[in-house]
This record gives structure tokens, C-alpha cells and sequence, in this order.
């Protein structure tokens, strides 16, 4: 099986969060890295492909993102990735990245498409279910679990209270969450090395219409501030939860 | 023209984020000038489909189908885009947890409807028609306007609150035209009932690496039996397996919006304060005065955790005259 991962350009989780004129996003001092829960797909593909070398013929990454994005391709293509593509448009709205996306999987034939539920920058969670959509094939949302059993698909899908055991009949995407790996891969010497040499295609962007549009950026209000209640007198915190924030 | 609201129930009772979703829906429609359907898929009884006519919806459709008993994201999807044509829709409301994640996307390129998800406010102009959303995992807001006829939202859980305005319950039992769209197969299912969801509970009590270890946690256990709340943890707890990481919540775990979150023996990293800066009110007991978690508390206790616990337990027990 082929599979294909796409994968988001993000800041850092940790960057503290700028912006000009309300309107850009600034990106000054911003470590860029893959996107947290692309970064597990990408590590449960090369999970499954070094566990089964016979059932996994390629794992492409595939960016929607400019030329800045490539360093965080070439990253994936150090964890373990064996070839990238960058589709060059710059993203503002999920219906035309899930749109450039599609233009290229129908063109090619993977039977398992990963996407990590959301990405940390917009907090869309919706490309995944776009693309499946726009491609006519089934998706299954809240994955947790991946694997390739005897030829089938087999994943989990965290459900309200448990989980359910699902066959994927492929092609389809699956949309992962925590669970599907446990610590994102980091590239060894060796694959850093070999990234410089794998293939990254870079396609021009597929005309597309956008269905948002971004106005501006608020910050959140700050806090009144933390009110601090003696360790020995626990009692007055209860009460004031009680009878101040009216929570209990 | 109408609003639809997708409500959501476990075992047969609706989530109390559908009464919001309800009473947030019936903001947008009356600010489009139109009328408020609530549509619910799964066996629910008609005295609990009732309860939504008293947040406004002035129609309740139910499809109680046992062909949908798991939710099959493309047939979820068709039979919303069914009653949405059916039914003339113009905007189409989702709860933004997993059900709204999972069909609200493909719905959107179903209908050719511009979708905003992990939406906070109601809408702040109709024409064009804008609303704010989280982002950058709650460090800000963005301001979108959505640009196609039809409108997809999905709310995040406490954005909006519960606004009771009740209507004449009026019910249709609807039963859609399924095609052969079951295109996964679910082939096993784990699901305990009776326990109070995470991601619907009013109260959470939270622990995390402060607690030292697994065997302590019948203390959160039992503060949160008696405040009728979910248990959740931070990340290194259910890295070390000391919880389950469905209790995890954070940025990569499950973001959460509860009135009260009570964090226990948690620094606050920026990541869990992601996963929780939605909260209404936040409480945070930890030994170290420079915690993070201090800065998103509204209430703060400096001390040791294993102490402040079991006083809590007994000052809530005298408030409840336990």
C-alpha cells in the first residue's frame, strides 16, 4: 500500500502569539515545525512500514504551504518520509487546501491518506473531512489507532465513553488524534543525511474558489487575575467557588 | 428559509452541549429572520426530544435508524444535507467536539457552504456574515466572514451558554433515503456507559504530576463524585500511564470548556492551558507560587496538594451538608 500524509507548517507550540495591525500573523523569532498531530500520522506510517516492509510500498508527505514550508518537509523527510511534495499556494481558507490536495491524490493512488485532526495555527479540523468528501471516499475521524492486518486496513475510532474497531475499505483517510503514536519520531543522523537527497516535487497551486475570508485577529482579555486563599483556610475557597463565582 | 441545529444525545438523553447548541441556534435565526429546527439522529424518547422545543426550536426532526446506530461520516452527512434541502436551510449548527468534526467538513463540500469551526460568538454581522472563531489553540480570536449562501458553524462548548425560550413542541419522524454510503464497518465496539464525559461535563477535576503517582488519585475521584464532575490529567500523567490518556486534556489531548476546571498539582504548561483557558473559572492548587497554572487561575491555592485535597473534600461535603 502507498500512503500519504499530509502535513501543516506550524509555529512552535510554545511561540508567544504576535500580531501586525490586527491583520498578520507575526512571524518574527517563530520556530516553524510540522504540525503536532501530523507529526504522529507521519511516525504511525513509519511505524507500520518498518514493521512490514511488504505491505507498505511508499510514504509520501505532501504540504500546502510556500517556499518556507520546505525545511519543515525536509524534516519529514528525515523522520522517514520517502518522498515530499509542496503544493505552492498560500493557504487561507480549508476548503481551498483541501481542494489542492484532492487536485494531487486523484492523480495518484494511495489507499491511506492521514491527516492529523487539526493543525495548532487555525484550529480548522476540517481538512481531512474535505478532502475525503471532495474525493467521494469514506473517512474515519478520531483515529487512534492504525494498523495494516493481514492486507486490511484495521484502525480505532475514539467514541464518546470507549472505542469502536473499524475495517477501512481503502482508499480512505483517515483523520488521527493522540493515541495513534506515542512520541513523534526524531530524525537520526542518518535520515537527515539521506532527507537532502529525496525527492521534493513542487507543483504549482490548482485554481480553486474560497469559501472564508479572514478579517482580523483579537487577543484574549486578560485575566482579572488569580485571587490567592490560604493553604489553611481551604474552607473559604469552597466558599467562595460557592457564593462569588457561583460554580458549586 | 431555517436554521438547523444537530443535537447530540448518549443512550438516548441529549449532551447538555445540545441545549446550548439549541439556544445559540436560535440566536442565529432570529438574527437571519428565520425559524429554528432542531434535528436529532439516534433512538431518543419523545419527552426527551421535547426539551428541545424549550431552547426554541419550533420543529424537532428525529431519524431514529438503526442503520445509523455508528456514525458512518458519509451517511451522517447525507442525511443532514437531506433535511437541510428539505427543509430550505441556511445556516446548519454543529457542536465543534468529534461528531461536529467528523461531518461538518464534508457537509460543507456537500452543499458548497462555507464553513467556521471552534466558533465563539454569535454573529456579528449578517451581511457580510461574520463570526469569531479560536485560534492558534485559544492564544487568540480570528474575525471570518463566510461567503457562499449557505452557512456551516460549529460551536465551542461554554461559548454561548443555555437561553431557555420555549416554543410549541411540534415533532416529525423523518425517515431518510439510505443508500448503500455505510462504507466503513465497524466491527467492535468498548463503550462503558453511566460515566459522566469529559467533554460534556460541567465540572472537571484535574490532576497531574503534583499528584506523584496513580495510587492517589481516589482523592480527585472522590471531589469529583461529589461535585458530579469528569476527571481529567495533563500530559506526563498519562504519558507515565498513571490515567488513561482519554483523560488527557492539552493541546494535543482534548480541549475542554467546562463552568469549573480544579487543577491539581498541575504547573500549567502552555500546551495544557490550550487544552483549558476556555474555562468559565479555573482554580489551581500547586506548591510553587511561579506555576504558570497561576496565571489562568481565577482561584489559587499555594501548597501542597495532598494536604489541600482531602480539606477540599470535607468543606464541600459541609456545603452539601454531606
Amino acid at each position: 500500500m502507498k500512503i500519504l500524509v499530509c502535513i501543516n507548517n506550524v509555529p512552535d507550540t510554545t511561540t508567544k502569539v504576535k500580531f501586525i495591525d490586527k491583520k498578520v500573523f507575526d512571524t518574527a523569532g517563530v520556530q516553524w515545525i510540522i504540525n503536532p498531530w501530523d507529526e504522529l500520522a507521519l511516525t504511525r506510517a513509519i511505524e507500520i512500514k518498518e514493521a512490514q516492509a511488504a505491505s507498505v510500498e511508499k510514504i509520501t508527505v505532501i504540504n500546502v504551504g510556500l517556499a518556507d514550508s520546505e525545511s519543515t518537509i525536509r524534516k519529514a523527510l528525515a523522520i522517514g518520509a520517502d518522498d515530499g511534495v509542496r503544493i505552492n499556494y498560500d493557504a487561507k481558507d480549508s476548503y481551498a487546501v483541501a481542494f489542492q490536495l484532492a487536485e494531487y491524490i486523484k492523480k495518484e493512488n494511495y489507499e491511506i491518506i492521514m491527516c492529523g485532526t487539526e493543525s495548532s495555527d487555525y484550529n480548522g479540523a476540517v481538512v481531512g473531512g474535505m478532502l475525503s468528501e471532495i474525493l467521494g471516499i469514506p473517512s474515519v475521524s478520531s483515529v487512534s489507532f492504525l494498523d495494516i492486518v493481514e492486507g486490511k486496513v484495521i484502525v480505532k475510532r475514539e467514541i464518546d465513553g470507549g472505542q469502536e474497531t473499524i475495517e477501512a475499505h481503502t482508499p480512505f483517510v483517515a483523520i488521527v488524534q493522540k493515541g495513534i503514536a506515542n512520541e513523534p519520531k526524531i530524525p537520526s543522523m542518518r535520515g537527515i543525511m539521506t532527507s537532502r537527497s529525496k525527492q521534493l516535487q513542487v507543483l504549482e497551486a490548482f485554481p480553486t474558489e474560497v469559501f472564508t475570508e479572514f478579517v482580523e485577529y483579537e487577543l484574549p482579555k486578560p485575566k482579572a487575575g488569580c485571587k490567592k486563599i490560604d493553604a489553611e483556610n481551604v474552607k473559604e475557597l469552597i466558599h467562595l467557588l460557592h457564593t462569588e463565582a457561583k460554580v458549586i | 428559509m431555517s436554521v438547523i441545529v444537530y443535537t447530540e444525545n448518549w443512550d438516548g438523553k441529549f449532551k447538555k452541549l445540545s441545549f446550548e447548541l439549541v439556544s445559540y441556534a436560535k440566536d442565529v435565526a432570529k438574527k437571519l429572520n428565520t425559524s429554528l429546527i432542531a434535528l436529532s439522529i439516534g433512538n431518543v424518547a419523545e419527552d426527551e426530544l421535547k426539551k428541545l422545543s424549550n431552547y426554541g426550536a419550533v420543529k424537532v426532526i428525529s431519524v431514529n435508524e438503526n442503520k445509523l446506530k455508528d456514525l458512518d461520516n458519509q451517511a451522517y452527512t447525507s442525511v443532514i444535507a437531506e433535511v437541510a434541502a428539505k427543509e430550505n436551510a441556511n445556516a446548519i449548527i454543529f457542536a465543534h467536539n468529534n461528531t461536529g468534526k467528523a461531518i461538518a467538513p464534508r457537509l460543507s463540500v456537500r452543499l458548497k457552504a462555507g464553513l467556521v469551526t471552534a466558533v465563539v460568538s454569535s454573529p456579528i454581522t449578517t451581511e457580510p456574515f461574520m463570526v469569531t472563531k479560536k485560534v492558534f489553540t485559544s492564544k487568540a480570536f480570528a474575525n471570518i466572514t463566510i461567503k457562499t449562501p449557505i452557512k456551516i458553524l460549529s460551536l465551542m462548548q461554554n461559548a454561548f451558554g443555555l437561553i431557555e425560550a420555549a416554543e410549541a413542541f411540534v415533532l416529525e419522524q423523518y425517515s431518510p433515503a439510505l443508500g448503500d454510503e455505510m462504507k466503513t464497518e465497524v466491527i467492535d465496539v468498548k463503550k462503558v456507559s453511566g460515566k459522566i464525559l469529559l467533554t460534556d461535563a460541567d465540572i472537571v477535576v484535574s490532576g497531574g504530576r503534583g499528584m506523584k503517582g496513580p495510587e492517589n488519585w481516589g482523592s480527585i475521584e472522590e471531589l469529583a463524585q461529589l461535585l458530579g464532575a469528569g476527571t481529567a490529567c495533563s500530559r506526563p500523567v498519562s504519558d507515565e500511564h498513571w490515567r488513561t490518556h482519554e483523560e488527557h486534556v492539552g493541546q494535543t489531548g482534548k480541549v475542554i470548556a467546562p463552568t469549573l476546571y480544579i487543577a491539581c498539582g498541575i504547573s500549567g504548561a502552555i500546551q495544557h492551558l490550550g487544552g483549558i483557558s476556555s474555562s468559565k473559572c479555573i482554580v489551581a492548587i500547586n506548591k510553587d507560587p511561579e506555576a504558570p497554572i497561576f496565571e489562568a487561575a481565577d482561584y489559587g491555592i499555594v501548597g501542597d496538594v495532598m494536604k489541600v485535597l482531602p480539606e477540599m473534600i470535607s468543606a464541600v461535603k459541609e456545603l452539601k451538608g454531606i
